[in-house]
């Protein structure tokens, strides 16, 4: 073992002992414990957990990498994944906390008195959670593979037994806190190599001022970035190249997504008050933001970076880790034309090859870089210590577990909350339900561990479904519930099919049924559809509303309690 | 509190969610993305101005119109007695 597995084994170790210790000390009594932690979180403790369970593997280890190969054009996932929070502060969480039960399907069942509604709404949610959480429990299993040396399927083993541990235990209570703690160990150890790298290369602390610094040369980082890029072949870094319709509903698709996930809006229904509902949704992106402002910066550093170590210098002069991370598969070199020298340019661009790589003799770009290397070989690269590497590994596993948590214990509250408790078997007695629930989440760790080790095809397209659903079904049809007091049964229902419909076709069409990008409408891919969705869905429920009776005044009278405030009792399943 | 009050009370809840979406809206989609060619134009601070908006100064503004929301509707809560304990 060489000096940073041993780091990477101390600390990873000491990060999963304080989870463990943090589960025990919160143990879920209750199902109100179970399910939202009794509903007594502070909200800035609130933020904070919903923070470490909205920023997955996905934002700490890829993000950075992606903005970094698409430039400007990772604003979509910039301001998609943070902008959906600012209409869950206004639009949903403290309606829904005053609401007060425990998931999004009770809101849709009541709401919309039926019982069709509630179940379409837990097949909506056990679907999107189920496929992202897959993900995570991937992400697990290579952050343990590739920095401590054990096997990809023991890594996922040993990630499904803490989850398990804490989550079976604790419930909403045990994994509140326990995000707390992962939120404060990702959170450092993305910041860490961050603000080396910042003063290593514009002398500025801040990455996020550090973004628009100078450098060494006199030149602004950002202006020598595009010279880079574009002496290479590639497009512009600040500068868009593309539509902007496309963005424009990737965008939006992402935030209203966002606003749409079961596992980030059951976060408010554990703060005491509607209020707290409010300041928390404030607070969990005051989190998030750091993150995610930290990205851009890291991204362009590490671009810049590679751009300088690599083009045309000798392979014979690369540093050390270059070969480490040639090791890992990461990063590939392969000498076309024989010369001992690394060119790395866009062979995409017919004008750049004809123009300057023909005749200097390159024959095609000679550098794979695989895009989640920017984050994971940052510190190495900026020459830091053992120990922040390590801390990275730590950071990465603290991602993936908070947010697989939160997505698990979605998964099982439907189950022993929805279906169950509200449909299957209403007389149910707590500690059965509770016993239930547990039995729940310990069965979907087991399936998620399962399909992290053999994922099953469509995972890597999962993100555009479970974003693009959400966004078409339960966005429209919460905002409407809240803020249409005519808006009926009849209406939401068919709404909800449509926009389902729709963006799942759609999906499915351009994925696997062999649609081609010129066919888009309007130019929109799938990871934008769900947009449309949305606005189809608010059209037909608005129109069907109007031609069908309107809801009962039981269901008129819960609309206008929702909106005031006061009398705001704990979250209860009563 | 009387149906008449709790109107008043929605309908400023409402003004407010408007203009707040609307500078939401702007931000991100405007300055980000619609007008970010024209916003490149203008450099400040090593940043083109419509760069910055799309990777760092809508989310700022994110974070700031939530805790405005906050303040307003604490204030509006009071004012129409409807706030908790």
């Amino acid at each position: 073992m060489n000096d940073i597995q041993i780091w990477t084994g101390i600390i990873v170790v000491a990060t999963f002992a304080i989870y463990i210790a943090v589960a025990i000390w919160a143990r879920a009594g209750s199902t109100k414990e179970f399910y939202v932690a009794g509903g007594g979180v502070h909200p800035i403790v609130n933020g904070m957990a919903t923070a470490a369970d909205w920023m997955s593997a996905a934002s700490f280890i890829s993000m950075a990498g992606l903005i970094s190969f698409m430039g400007y054009q990772g604003a979509q996932y910039l301001l998609g994944w943070t902008g959906g929070y600012v209409l869950l502060a206004l639009l949903l969480a403290p309606y829904l906390r005053k609401f007060g039960k425990f998931t999004v399907p009770d809101f849709i069942g009541e709401r919309y008195y039926s019982q069709t509604a509630r179940i379409v709404a837990v097949v909506c949610a056990l679907f999107v959670s189920f496929t992202y959480v897959v993900g995570q429990m991937k992400g697990v299993g290579i952050a343990f593979s590739r920095f401590l040396e054990v096997e990809f399927e023991t890594g996922v083993i040993i990630g499904v037994g803490i989850v398990f541990f804490y989550a079976v235990l604790g419930g909403m209570k045990g994994i509140t806190y326990t995000q707390v703690a992962q939120y404060c160990v990702l959170i450092f150890a993305y910041l860490v190599p961050a603000v080396f790298i910042s003063v290593l290369m514009v002398g500025n602390p801040i990455p996020q001022f550090g973004l628009g610094g100078t450098l060494e040369d006199g030149t602004a980082l950002l202006a020598k970035l595009d010279q880079l890029s574009t002496d290479l072949g590639f497009k512009e870094y600040t500068t868009s190249h593309k539509g902007k319709v496309d963005l424009f509903f990737v965008t939006a698709a992402l935030m209203l997504g966002t606003a749409g996930l079961p596992h980030v809006i059951v976060r408010f229904f554990t703060v005491p008050k509607v209020a707290d509902a409010r300041k928390s949704a404030g607070w969990a992106l005051l989190f998030i933001a750091i993150l995610y402002t930290t990205a851009p910066a890291i991204a362009a550093f590490a671009r810049t970076n590679l751009f300088n170590t690599v083009n045309n210098k000798e392979y014979a002069t690369m540093p050390e880790w270059f070969g480490n991370w040639e090791q890992t598969g990461l990063l590939a070199f392969e000498d076309l034309n024989g010369d001992g020298v690394i060119q790395y340019y866009n062979d995409d661009s017919p004008q750049f090859v004809s123009a300057v790589a023909e005749p200097a003799g390159w024959q095609g770009n000679e550098l794979t870089v695989d895009r989640d290397i920017m984050v994971l070989a940052n510190p190495e690269i900026a020459n830091l210590p053992g120990w922040v590497i390590a801390l990275v590994v730590a950071g990465g596993l603290a991602a993936a577990l908070s947010t697989a948590a939160g997505l698990l214990l979605v998964i099982s509250t439907s189950i022993s909350h929805d279906l169950l408790k509200k449909w299957l078997k209403p007389d149910i007695s707590e500690k059965a339900e509770l016993r239930s629930a547990r039995i729940a989440i310990a069965v979907a760790v087991i399936i998620a561990g399962y399909f992290g080790i053999n994922p099953p095809g469509f995972v890597a397209q999962v993100v555009a479904f479970a974003f693009g659903l959400a966004a078409a079904s339960f966005f429209p049809a919460i905002v409407m519930g809240i803020f249409s007091k005519r808006m009926n049964m009849q209406g939401a229902i068919s709404g909800m099919i449509v926009g389902l419909l729709f963006t799942g076709v759609y999906i499915w069409y351009f994925k696997y049924g062999g649609g081609t990008p010129d066919q888009y409408w309007f130019g929109i891919s799938p990871e934008g559809i769900g947009t449309l969705g949305m606005l189809f869905n608010f059209a037909v429920s608005l129109i069907v509303s109007r031609f069908t009776p309107a809801p009962p005044q039981e269901v008129q009278e819960i609309v206008e309690d929702i909106r005031v405030p006061r009398g705001a009792g704990q979250a209860s399943g009563h | 509190m009387s149906d008449k009050n709790l109107q008043d009370y929605w309908r400023k809840n409402l003004k407010y969610l408007g203009i707040l979406l609307a500078i939401w809206f702007i931000v991100s989609y405007g300055c980000g993305i619609l007008f970010a060619d024209a916003l490149n134009k203008i450099e400040i601070g090593g940043f083109k101005l419509g760069f910055w908006f799309a990777q760092q100064g809508a989310i700022y503004v994110f974070v700031v119109l939530i805790f405005v929301y906050v303040r307003l509707m604490n204030k509006l809560d009071r004012e129409y007695d409807v706030h908790e304990d």
